[in-house]
């Protein structure tokens, strides 16, 4: 019998550099989740019957894995996520006023991206700055102190 | 040229620490990079070298850098807060966990040394392992996480475990609402946690440690990651530890934004690899853990606090503390409140003194109205038991937690109901599903809340709530489920007339 590979992917090639770097770890596929995921923005649906081959599980438990975590996402964000701290301290300072404006200006909900692809707005439960809230995380950088005037100027700052 | 001192701690990034940083580094100072004091509304907070110690200045906006350069800021002339640890706030604390952070650059070896590091360790590797669980025993130190078991304990299980592999995990997967202790260490003094769990690897016999952090936490991540690789370059980690005959290294593994893997159980399904759902016990995970094998599982703070036990003995962190508390905690003070940060003391300090005479009541100077004590699971507390002693004991005798020791702070213009609501809707978002009454109870108790703040049959409504939380309490597989109803219930205690 014979078989004919259909051409990789580029999301493809990536899973399988992601499973090449980590697949010899310990419980490596988280890891290897989250190499794509760097790389790709997402989790796409197509890498996963690749990984579950490579890693010698069922698609179902991949699948069941990406889907658990809030982390993991099946589609790109936009070029930049922002993400408020819905928690109890920074409640506690005014973060669900914070929320309202953030979902006015921006005009989207959380898990949504604006028409034009720039911003990707969500909610996440604690930054560890509870002392200096309400706190927002722009990518990987975390604020403080955020009034809706000092939330317009993050949006607006080269990014 | 002087040393000036500026935390590299992501909530002083978070207000400007780094363009602060840049400033004064144009301006002529030798920056120095540390973690936080944890005087966080002093934030960002300067310190400069002088003979007598080091001189504070702070909150320091990028605008003031110029003015105060100019007063004499870069020989501590210029006038400021003063000796940094002779303000009060320091004074009144005994840090012995959090002894480093804010002083050391975090990610120099040499530094570490210097403060005292690894003395622990080096006594610890003199011991042979039982006497190290016998140290850790003898102090009295429990499980910083929140459930407050005996760590002594949990090590002399996994030491007695015959296994060929044994495994030391650190639950760095902070996600409490309130605290932020773990990522202060973890970013401010990571040798401390390496140096707590070789230790830990010593005394159980294990090769192998696993770090689990929460992808909230970038900072924390990438500055473990670069002192393991600095720790292993020395032989601090590795084939035989400071040249003994102990081989241990450690991974940093990320979580991926799901609170429920701060539960133990859910942690190590997650690092094998599936969805974090909480696995029942019986089996423990110091006898069951990670893979199966017996599993060493702590917090960082618990770990962190091993190395000055090692060091300094077991008599002398036990003679801290009160009733079977003993040792220090590291308090974090959160919310609406006047001087937030980490206050670092023996147990038995009460509420009151915690958030008044360190926090300062609240920042927007409105009276305090609640404390929530212990994250999210936490009860919601009074002003009126502000003289409850933060202790383990007494706390739950009062239907509260310590938790891992956060206090949030709301003025009085918190509406409790809401905020009771929330801890389902939270219970909710975050449940994995396993089991029936957190999965399905926390979805039923919003909506009860919701009848109960509309006014419908309210009354019938407050004696459902209160059935539900018992079924939760009761029949759910770990905290999140079991746990929910504190908030809910002291919520409803103490502040009823906003259920009304």
């Amino acid at each position: 019998m014979t078989s004919v590979t259909p051409p990789r992917t580029a999301a493809e090639e990536c899973a399988r550099a992601a499973l090449a770097e980590h697949g010899s770890e310990r419980g490596p596929l988280l890891p290897v989740l989250h190499a794509v995921q760097e790389k790709l923005g997402c989790i796409p649906r197509d890498v996963i019957p690749v990984i579950a081959d490579g890693l010698n599980l069922s698609i179902a438990e991949v699948h069941g894995v990406v889907t658990f975590y809030k982390d993991f996402r099946s589609t790109p964000p936009g070029r930049t996520t922002v993400r408020i701290c819905r928690a109890e301290a920074c409640q506690a300072r005014g973060a669900n006023a914070l929320v309202e404006h953030a979902k006015r200006q921006l005009g989207v909900e959380f898990g949504e991206t604006t028409p034009d692809g720039a911003v990707t707005l969500d909610e996440v439960f604690c930054l560890g700055n509870c002392a200096l809230g309400p706190a927002v995380q722009v990518g990987e950088r975390l604020h403080g102190r955020v009034t809706p005037p000092r939330f317009d100027a993050l949006l607006g700052e080269p990014r | 040229m002087t040393r000036v001192f500026v935390p590299r701690d992501s909530a002083a990034r978070s207000v400007g620490a780094d363009e602060v940083a840049a400033l004064l580094e144009r301006a002529g100072g030798e920056v120095v990079r540390t973690g936080s004091r944890g005087m966080l509304w002093l934030e960002p907070l300067v310190e400069v070298e002088t003979p007598d110690g080091r001189v504070g200045y702070g909150p320091v906006a990028p605008e003031d850098v110029d003015g105060l350069v100019a007063a004499g800021l870069l020989d501590g002339t210029a006038p400021g807060l003063g000796l940094v640890e002779e303000l009060e706030w320091m004074r009144r604390q005994q840090r012995l966990t959090f002894a480093r952070v804010g002083v050391v650059d975090p990610l120099s070896p040499d530094d570490h040394e210097a403060h005292g590091g690894n003395a622990g360790l080096r006594a610890a590797l003199a011991l042979p392992p039982a006497e190290v669980v016998g140290v850790v025993t003898e102090s009295g130190l429990r499980g910083r996480g929140g459930a407050g078991f005996p760590t002594g304990i949990k090590w002399r299980t996994v030491l007695d475990a015959e296994s060929e592999l044994k495994f030391v995990c650190c639950n760095a997967d902070e996600g409490d609402s309130g605290t932020f202790a773990d990522r202060m260490l973890m970013e401010g003094d990571p040798f401390t946690l390496i140096e707590g769990m070789t230790i830990a690897a010593h005394a159980v016999g294990a090769r192998e440690g696993y770090i689990y952090i929460r992808s909230e936490y970038p900072d924390a991540i990438a500055t473990m990651r670069a002192a393991i690789a600095a720790a292993r370059e020395r032989g601090w980690l590795g084939e035989r530890v400071l040249g003994s005959e102990l081989s241990f290294d450690l991974h940093v593994r990320v979580g991926a934004g799901a609170y429920i893997c701060g539960e133990e159980t859910s942690m190590l399904e997650s690092l094998e690899g599936r969805r974090g759902q909480v696995r029942a016990k019986p089996p423990i995970p110091a006898i069951q853990g990670l893979f199966g094998r017996p599993t060493v599982v702590n917090n960082v703070l618990s770990l962190a606090a091993v190395p000055w036990i090692l060091a300094h003995g077991a008599a002398a962190y036990a003679e801290l503390g009160v009733g079977r508390s003993r040792g220090t905690s590291v308090f974090q003070l959160a919310g609406n409140v006047a001087r937030g940060g980490i206050v670092e003391t023996a147990f038995g300090v009460t509420l009151g003194e915690l958030v008044n005479d360190f926090g300062g009541g609240t920042a927007s100077g409105r009276p305090v109205r609640a404390v929530q004590v212990g994250g999210p699971l936490g009860a919601y507390l009074p002003v009126s038991q502000f003289d409850l002693p933060l202790d383990y004991e007494a706390f739950a005798q009062a239907g509260a937690m310590v938790g891992h020791g956060g206090i949030v702070v709301f003025d009085d213009t918190v509406d409790m109901a809401a905020m009771a609501r929330f801890a389902f809707e939270f219970c909710a978002e975050e449940s994995c599903g396993k089991c029936t009454p957190c999965r399905i109870g926390a979805v039923r108790g919003v909506e009860t809340i919701d009848k109960i703040r509309a006014g419908q049959d309210r009354e019938k409504n407050l004696v459902l709530l209160d059935d539900l939380c018992t079924l939760m309490t009761d029949g759910s597989l770990c905290a999140m489920g079991g746990l929910t109803p504190m908030p809910v219930r002291s919520a409803v205690q103490h502040f009823a007339e906003d259920f009304r």
